[in-house]
């Protein structure tokens, strides 16, 4: 066999995932209002391509914080909650003069990788399944924004905030170089790392994972330490957008579900041990402009989670075809 | 005889499992250069005795040195460590990874913390080709591949760890006739470099082949150890022989004669692990199925209960062909079949549910009415079937996981008892239980088959296939090789056929049917 064939077995669902994102945003830039009136030059192409990235990174940070524990075949139901108390946390301690911004950047960043963590900490030295450790820590994590923000307030460096949501050389859009720089930091030294393959080995099948003497636990320790790190990106991204802190139960909710859903559409399993936290960027972006294409076409908003539940259900089938070859029906539970 | 220094030295070991004594006092002297040839039959402790030595379990007692100074392993990584490599019998590769990131997985190339992928490539291949396999990809994904791929990949994996001590449990059980070829010349190769090997497999020609001494374990213990090629293979299963015989068996019926077989099965096969298997159970008939582990017997039960798809071969019920195509058809009054499963935690059971859920769930549309649960319908059976295996529970309303392991397996039992079947497959119903509890189970099984059922009946224990069965068959490689009727059903002749000794059939009855 050709080499690309096993590269592509390797990346098929992040390709896949790509390929998606790929045909629902071609569609949706044909139809722009924008593009028919203005027809296609850089100016329309980069304001159109700023406004879908300020939408989409924030799903894309916190998809990919759920893609990092998904690939250990657990599941992050605080990721939502992580995102909102670093938004909080965010509109109090980055203001200030650029020394204070950086620092309370840091604290920021800090605290977050800290909620991953302590959600890594319970799930291995306490032996908790990751569905229920997740639930209580991402109550907890909810109240301590509460805490922080019982009423939407506050404030955030507005030169940095603009800064990271605005044009860089008026053409391409600073969140998504932000979400490039992201990835090229955090997760491509992670993925390409022996913790980061341990990871895989832990989702894919712990046992073997141990008998061959992978270091399994830091391996997922590293894991959810990095998820909580990116839901603090996000909660960073929350603040620069809205300028306030606002701990909004639903929307930390919201986030948290949409999260997996981006991270199946995204090509990762969710039995754990394939897939890649590109394949959920791109699944969140995805998922981002199902909402999008309602608004080229016109459709009453209240279709969309109608429409979002249709997407999603249509591709997540795409990766059930495989059970057909299954011989021994007791592979079905597996 | 060359008097080289022991390497590895085990002395006293013993490991307990609960109630069972897995490893009694065992000892194993390894030395470099020369391949141990490790034979025992199921359950006399190889492999909790590789286990050890692999340190992915931990010894109860006794005392292991490595190069003369006493090692113990905390984990298999530990014990990788000090050069001990082991190719386990349940392949230890992760599916979802390339072939090179499993050969190289517990410690790859890196360059400034990252894998290196192309020296990683590198390693993989030469080993890959030390292991004489060169015909796989190392960017392959191991989910893949092939069984038999794997293994080869697994012996690759053990290589490039550079062990002083490489054992291989049953590692050639999945290969092609030219893969054991090739792994054999490797291994020899590794002998002459001054590996010491550890091998073990129930394939006597090939320990014949390969061994240059050989130790029999029975009981947990070893009890002999000889040069190889100084015993014949009946007098090596001489050594095998001698399990304690424990048990009290109820006395067998009179044969059943003229009666209808209930269950017959023709040429049966699924892909290449069941071949061309052909039985028949007549009423009040208990039937063994025999042979080593993993040789097909749990596959033909699945079959049998609509587990597998794609299979071949036709099964009658009442002589009229049927296919049975999930379990719930194969337990309908249709059909009247059951299923005792072997792994009851997983399979039978469901732990943290009450005693009275367990059982009533394989036969709610017995004791419901539509849609509506009779209870009192539902007790009565419950009470019924408690009383006729004498399971001891506190109460209907405790939790499954309360009671003990043999009180589990009854429950098990009685689940699928509730729905009076006329068919009754059980995949080793006895293993990790009390001796009581056995005797209970054995004497069941009699009157069930006294009551009119077909009983199949595949247990890893000789004892009770000699204690309990009518007919034994003797699986091997997915195929019956032998059926031993009456009194030709001794161990000797289980073990036997059960290595598929050519020469060895020569001192025993010849076997009747095929």
């Amino acid at each position: 066999m050709k080499e690309w064939r096993f590269w592509f077995a390797e990346q098929r669902g992040t390709l896949l995932a790509i390929g998606i994102f790929l045909v629902m945003f071609t569609i949706y830039l044909t139809n722009h209002p924008a593009i028919a009136n203005s027809g296609y030059n850089v100016a329309t192409l980069s304001n159109i391509a700023q406004t879908a990235a300020n939408k989409g990174v924030l799903l894309a940070f916190v998809a990919m914080a759920q893609s990092l524990v998904v690939i250990t075949a657990g599941i992050d139901l605080s990721v939502g909650m992580t995102f909102t108390l670093t938004n909080c946390l965010a509109s109090w301690i980055v203001v200030g003069s650029p020394l204070q911004t950086a620092g309370g950047v840091l604290g920021v960043l800090a605290v977050g990788a800290l909620c991953g963590a302590i959600n890594g900490a319970i799930v291995i030295f306490g032996r908790l399944q990751p569905i229920v450790t997740t639930i209580a820590t991402g109550a907890i994590y909810f109240g301590i924004a509460l805490a922080l923000r019982p009423f939407p307030g506050g404030s955030v460096n507005g030169d940095l905030a603009d800064l990271l949501t605005g044009k860089i050389f008026d053409v391409f859009p600073a969140s998504l170089v932000v979400l490039a720089g992201v990835v090229v930091v955090v997760w491509i030294p992670f993925s390409r790392s022996v913790t980061g393959r341990g990871a895989y080995a832990v989702g894919s099948s712990d046992l073997a994972a141990y008998m061959s003497g992978v270091p399994v636990r830091r391996a997922k320790f590293v894991a959810y330490t990095l998820s909580g790190l990116l839901a603090s990106i996000g909660g960073l991204f929350l603040t620069f957008f809205t300028y306030t802190g606002e701990a909004a139960l639903a929307s930390g909710n919201t986030y948290t579900l949409f999260s997996i859903a981006a991270v199946v559409l995204g090509g990762v399993s969710l039995f754990g041990g394939k897939g890649s936290a590109i394949g959920a960027i791109f699944g969140a972006l995805a998922f981002r402009t199902i909402g999008d294409l309602l608004f080229v076409f016109n459709f009453d908003p209240l279709w969309q989670p109608l429409f979002q539940g249709v997407v999603l259900m249509i591709a997540v089938s795409l990766g059930a075809f495989g059970l057909f070859r299954v011989r021994n029906r007791l592979e079905w539970f597996g | 005889m060359d008097e080289a220094d022991p390497l590895f030295r085990m002395e006293g070991v013993s490991k307990r499992y609960g109630g069972v004594r897995a490893l009694d006092g065992a000892n194993l002297t390894v030395v470099p250069g020369r391949i141990h040839g490790i034979l025992g039959e199921n359950g006399a402790g190889k492999s909790t005795l590789i286990k050890i030595m692999a340190g992915v379990v931990a010894a109860d007692t006794g005392r292991m040195t490595l190069n003369g100074s006493e090692v113990s392993f905390a984990s298999p990584a530990a014990a990788n460590q000090a050069g001990i490599v082991c190719i386990f019998q349940e392949l230890s590769l992760i599916p979802e990874l390339s072939v090179a990131d499993n050969i190289c997985i517990s410690d790859p190339p890196t360059r400034c913390g990252m894998i290196d992928r192309r020296a990683q490539r590198r390693m993989a291949e030469e080993a890959l080709g030390r292991a004489g396999a060169d015909d796989i990809h190392p960017l392959a994904l191991v989910k893949d591949l092939p069984l038999s791929r794997r293994q080869m990949v697994e012996i690759a994996k053990a290589l490039a760890r550079q062990p002083r001590i490489l054992i291989l449990d049953e590692a050639t059980s999945a290969l092609t006739a030219s893969d054991v070829t090739r792994v054999f010349t490797v291994l020899k190769r590794l002998r002459a470099e001054g590996l010491a090997l550890l091998y073990i497999s129930h394939r006597m020609h090939e320990i014949a082949e390969l061994a240059d001494e050989c130790t029999v374990f029975r009981n947990g213990k070893n009890v002999a150890t000889y040069q190889a090629g100084t015993k014949t293979d009946n007098e090596v299963v001489e050594m095998m022989i001698g399990r304690e015989y424990s048990h009290i068996f109820p006395p067998k019926l009179a044969a059943v004669d003229g009666g209808k077989p209930v269950l017959e099965v023709r040429k049966l096969s699924w892909m290449d692990r069941l071949r061309d298997i052909s039985l028949a159970v007549r009423p009040g008939e208990v039937i063994g199925l025999g042979g080593l582990d993993g040789q097909g017997q749990r596959e033909l039960l699945l079959a049998l209960f609509g587990v597998l798809r794609g299979c071949s071969g036709e099964i009658l019920i009442d002589g009229k062909a049927v296919s049975i195509a999930s379990p719930s058809f194969a337990k309908s009054d249709k059909i009247g079949m059951a299923l005792i499963p072997e792994d009851r935690k997983t399979e039978g059971l469901m732990l943290p549910m009450t005693v009275r859920e367990n059982l009533s769930f394989a036969a709610l549309d017995r004791v419901s009415h539509g849609l509506v649960i009779d209870t009192a319908a539902e007790s009565k059976l419950i009470d019924e079937v408690i009383q006729l295996l004498g399971i001891r529970t506190a109460g209907t309303g405790i939790p499954v996981g309360a009671l003990s392991g043999g009180n589990q397996q009854k429950v098990v039992i009685a689940k699928w008892l509730m729905n009076q079947p006329r068919i009754i497959l059980l995949n080793d119903p006895t293993r990790g239980i009390d001796v009581g509890t056995k005797q209970e189970i054995y004497q069941l099984l009699r009157k069930l088959a006294a009551a009119g059922a077909a009983i199949l009946f595949y247990s890893t224990d000789y004892d009770e296939l000699i204690g309990c069965c009518d007919r034994v068959l003797v699986l091997y490689d997915g195929a019956v090789k032998r059926e031993l009727v009456g009194a030709e059903i001794t161990e000797r002749a289980l073990i036997a056929s059960a290595l598929n000794i050519q020469g060895a059939e020569a001192g025993l009855q010849p076997a009747i049917g095929a």
